[in-house]
């Protein structure tokens, strides 16, 4: 039996990005990968909010061939009248388009304080969630740390900033702002890949995630590497080869054997075994301690916690094949095009999935690589959208739904860009179902489990296992359902690497 | 209205044998029990106790929660759900058990039939259907709260078996203790179990509702000529404490109820720790009790305490060298068998044992509506106060 010192499951950003910090930390790294390739989840996304520049750094992506096709992407508020709104540089720095002064003003204070916000929340995200219980205050002095850089803001800007905290997107943007294009912009960029409408509580932290990302250290930036998403992930296989990391793909885990609450070994669907000292799942929590290990393995009280996960999916991925470049009302194409006319519609939009159907007026954002990279359009141009909403359970199932939702996503786009049905060659429908699905994700949510702030930090994605760690010696959780949480940044894998490398856990 | 949504004008239920035990009820002393109407006393506790340890006694036992656990992997689940080791139970027998949650902290305690191959009932205080289902995912078993489709009744004291063998269910005389047997009757199934909570001679007996009445009837009648009469919950909790066991709730909190972190109890604070099992596989709570068996980290000790004098401690606060508080009594009786002033009693340790040399007693004995205030000396002595050998006897006794 060949014998590994760490086994990676899942090749997706954080599983890659777990297997190169523990190949440089020496081990001999096993990636398992149940697709014929890379990439996982990362390849449903089209923009890139930043690589952990942890990883960016440590694995020298750059050398390996990432390269960003645009690395501070604009993003259009579409107008079905034509009259757009162009949000250029990161996170808006200036405004293109009719806005009243008032409201530029007003955005400006705005940007600036939820960018500073933002920012200081940076560095919990980077952080391995500490334990508050007694005799495990080891890395608490990292949250003391952080805390106390709060307190350095002063204590106005400090209440101010607790006060944005808990808050829901559609009241701050109520408060301060006019403009329901910019409101409709920010509140989608606020619930994208969330089970949340902009009015649902504690709806502004989705933004704070979002934008406290860094591309080359700008903060909030919006990436588009060249070659696309495929290209992160390529380049990291190349890093990691470069490591000595060996990666098995069409390798389909089946069981994780645990002995006396201690990981033994792997078993894939081929009935080969591999031994290992530690294994990293990238899997959802549900899917590794439940269906790889198995529930019997656990006390009740994790078997519940773990099965309570909340991993409610909303986001489709749709991507059509275009004869010719399409017409958004003169909307610049090199821009990332979004279609949330105003918070409330965001909100609307959201109802649907309260009671299992599809949004019947979809938002959504778009991106044509194209536009950016001609190069990439031989055989014409292609539309990628994210679309908010749908639920993964639709009620009316997705056998008939599919088409269904297809219908009303082409009949918004058709509202936006009129002729662009006549484009269309080819549509591919991702759905929550297809996420679950194809990607072992339960519920397909994109960041496995809800960014919320009941599942956040300390409590994510369970109490008692917030350091990556799990009841069973030896084995790591590395899934985007750990601290931080999801996006194509590698930071949970990374860290869970970090907790596996130091023996943490086996609580 | 559909009367399921009506269990609101009816907070009490009554058992199976209500039409039996509210006509003997001379008392109308009735108390809740576990969502039923049960009697507290009939006529005089104190005959019901003397029936109890020198003729027999028949105590509706049918509000005791009992779950039905059936499947391919129900031994397993059960291996994983409770301390002790399920494999060794044959079909046909009984064992004592508890279980935990993951701190490995007591949740309760019951007792585990194995009532033909593959088919269990697991008998407790109180009600855990959420977590005995959660704890079977992944496990192919299925769980029933059977408590209200089993009637069941405890018949208890020297005269018991003898009564049986009027009774014609002479063969229960094969039985011995924490051991099972079916029988045909009127019609229907009865199950007899060498069991009980009285620790004498004695035996439950399980059967339907609808043979409720018949069996009370049969019973009573075939007993009369020993002595049988009804017991209530008071005469039975006084022969528990003589016994030395222990009531969720009573002695300590369950874990799924318990507010305060320091009235959680594990199965070492408890007395329990020969239950466990630690190579039998995972169970609930393995982790934490391995660590509290190899640190030693146990804080508390189940005993018995006997108390100079005859004042019952109800609740008495213990003190080593009548200064520092180092426990609590949690059951205690003056008991008319041993003829002792007894206690079930909580102690931090070392004052269990070693520092056991020095305990007193904090008493407020209420005389005429004033509290006299008592400090009386206590020895720690085993919790089984009274244990006959008649108990155990092979054939049981023909009294």
């Amino acid at each position: 039996m060949p014998s590994f010192d760490a086994i990676v499951i899942g090749a997706g950003i954080n599983g890659l990005a777990a297997a190169g910090r523990l190949a440089m930390a020496g081990a001999r790294v096993t990636v398992l990968e149940s697709a014929p390739a890379a990439g996982g989840m990362a390849n449903l996304a089209h923009l890139s909010t930043g690589i952990d520049h942890r990883i960016e750094k440590a694995l020298d992506l750059a050398s390996h061939g990432l390269e960003w096709a645009e690395p501070n992407v604009a993003s259009t508020a579409l107008s079905a009248s034509g009259n757009h709104l162009t949000l250029k540089g990161a996170f808006g720095e200036s405004i293109e388009g009719t806005l009243s002064a008032a409201d530029k003003a007003a955005w400006t204070a705005l940007r600036r304080d939820l960018l500073g916000n933002a920012a200081a929340l940076a560095p919990f995200k980077e952080m391995t969630p500490p334990r508050l219980a007694r005799d495990h205050g080891a890395n608490i002095w990292d949250l003391v740390r952080n805390g106390l850089a709060l307190r350095r803001m002063g204590r106005d800007r400090l209440r101010e900033f607790m006060r944005l905290m808990l808050i829901n997107v559609h009241d701050v943007l109520e408060d301060e702002l006019g403009d329901d294009r910019l409101k409709g912009l920010l509140a989608f960029d606020t619930v994208l890949g969330h089970h949340a409408g902009p009015r649902s509580p504690n709806s502004l932290l989705g933004l704070y995630h979002r934008i406290s990302s860094r591309v080359q250290g700008r903060q909030a930036a919006l990436a588009l590497p060249r070659g696309g998403m495929t290209s992160v992930i390529a380049a990291m296989q190349k890093a990691l080869s470069t490591r000595g990391v060996t990666l098995r793909f069409n390798a389909q885990v089946n069981t994780i054997r645990v002995d006396d609450d201690r990981v033994q070994s792997v078993t894939l669907a081929n009935g080969d075994t591999l031994t290992a000292d530690v294994v990293v799942s990238a899997l959802h929590p549900a899917t590794t301690l439940m269906t790889l290990v198995g529930a019997p393995q656990f006390d009740t009280g994790v078997v519940r916690r773990v099965q309570n996960i909340r991993s409610r999916g909303t986001t489709s991925r749709l991507t059509l094949k275009l004869k010719s470049m399409p017409d958004f009302r003169g909307a610049n194409l090199r821009t990332r095009l979004v279609i949330a006319p105003s918070s409330r519609a965001v909100e609307e939009a959201f109802n649907a999935v309260k009671y299992g159907a599809f949004s019947p007026a979809p938002v959504m954002e778009i991106v044509i690589p194209g536009a950016f990279m001609p190069e990439a359009d031989s055989d014409g141009p292609t539309l990628s959208a994210l679309v908010q909403y749908a639920p993964v359970d639709l009620r009316m199932g997705w056998a008939r739904g599919r088409g269904a939702f297809l219908k009303v996503i082409m009949e918004q786009l058709e509202a936006h860009a009129p002729g662009l049905g006549a484009l269309v060659t080819s549509a591919d429908l991702v759905t929550p179902a297809d996420v679950a699905m194809r990607y072992g994700a339960p519920g397909g949510q994109w960041h496995h489990a809800e960014l919320s702030v009941e599942q956040m930090l300390f409590l994510r994605p369970a109490i008692g296992m917030a350091q990556y760690s799990t009841p069973v010696r030896g084995l790591y959780l590395a899934s985007a359902a750990t601290h931080p949480g999801g996006g194509v940044a590698g930071s949970a894998g990374w860290n869970a690497a970090g907790q596996a490398i130091a023996g943490g856990g086996a609580a | 209205m559909k009367d399921s949504k009506l269990h609101f004008r009816t907070p009490l239920i009554t058992t199976p044998f209500h039409a039996r035990t509210s006509a003997a009820n001379k008392l109308n002393a009735w108390a809740p029990w576990a969502g039923y109407t049960t009697a507290l006393s009939y006529s005089d506790e104190t005959m019901e106790y003397t029936a109890l340890r020198n003729q027999a006694g028949l105590y509706d036992l049918s509000p005791m929660v009992k779950y039905a656990i059936t499947g391919p992997d129900a031994l397993r689940f059960l291996n994983r759900l409770t301390l002790r080791d399920v494999s060794k139970l044959q079909p046909g027998n009984v064992h004592y058990t508890a279980w935990c949650d993951d701190a490995g902290k007591l949740i309760d305690d019951g007792t585990l039939f194995h009532l033909a191959p593959g088919r269990y009932r697991l008998c407790c205080q109180e009600r855990h259907l959420p977590w005995l289902l959660d704890s079977a995912i992944g496990f192919d078993v299925s769980i029933e709260d059977e408590s209200e489709k089993v009637a069941a009744l405890s018949l208890q004291g020297p005269c018991s078996f003898a009564i049986l063998a009027r009774a014609g269910l002479e063969a229960a005389q094969g039985l011995k203790p924490f051991q099972l047997m079916d029988f045909a009757f009127d019609g229907g199934m009865l199950t007899i179990s060498r069991t009980g909570f009285t620790a004498d001679l004695g035996y439950e007996l399980w059967t339907t509702p609808q043979a409720a009445l018949s069996l009370w009837d049969h019973l009573m009648v075939k007993g009369a000529d020993h002595g049988l009469r009804p017991i209530g919950t008071t005469a039975l909790n006084m022969t528990r404490i003589e016994a030395g066991f222990m009531i969720a709730n009573m002695d300590f909190v369950s874990a799924t109820t318990a507010l305060r972190p320091d009235r959680l109890r594990s199965p070492f604070d408890m007395g329990l720790e020969w239950m466990i099992d630690f190579n039998k596989g995972h169970f609930n709570g393995r982790a934490a009790l391995k660590r509290e068996k190899e640190s030693g980290s146990t804080k508390w000790a189940f005993v018995g305490l006997d108390i100079e004098g005859n004042v019952e401690a109800e609740h008495a606060l213990i003190y080593d060298n009548r200064k520092t508080e180092v426990g609590h009594i949690t059951a205690s009786l003056w008991s008319p068998t041993v003829k002792r002033n007894i206690a079930l009693a909580m102690l931090r340790r070392p004052y269990h044992a070693e520092r056991s040399g020095n305990l007193w007693v904090e008493i407020y004995a209420l005389r005429e509506l004033e509290y006299h205030k008592l400090m009386v000396k206590a020895q720690v002595v085993p919790r089984q106060f009274f244990n006959p050998p008649r108990r155990r006897a092979n054939p049981p006794g023909l009294y």
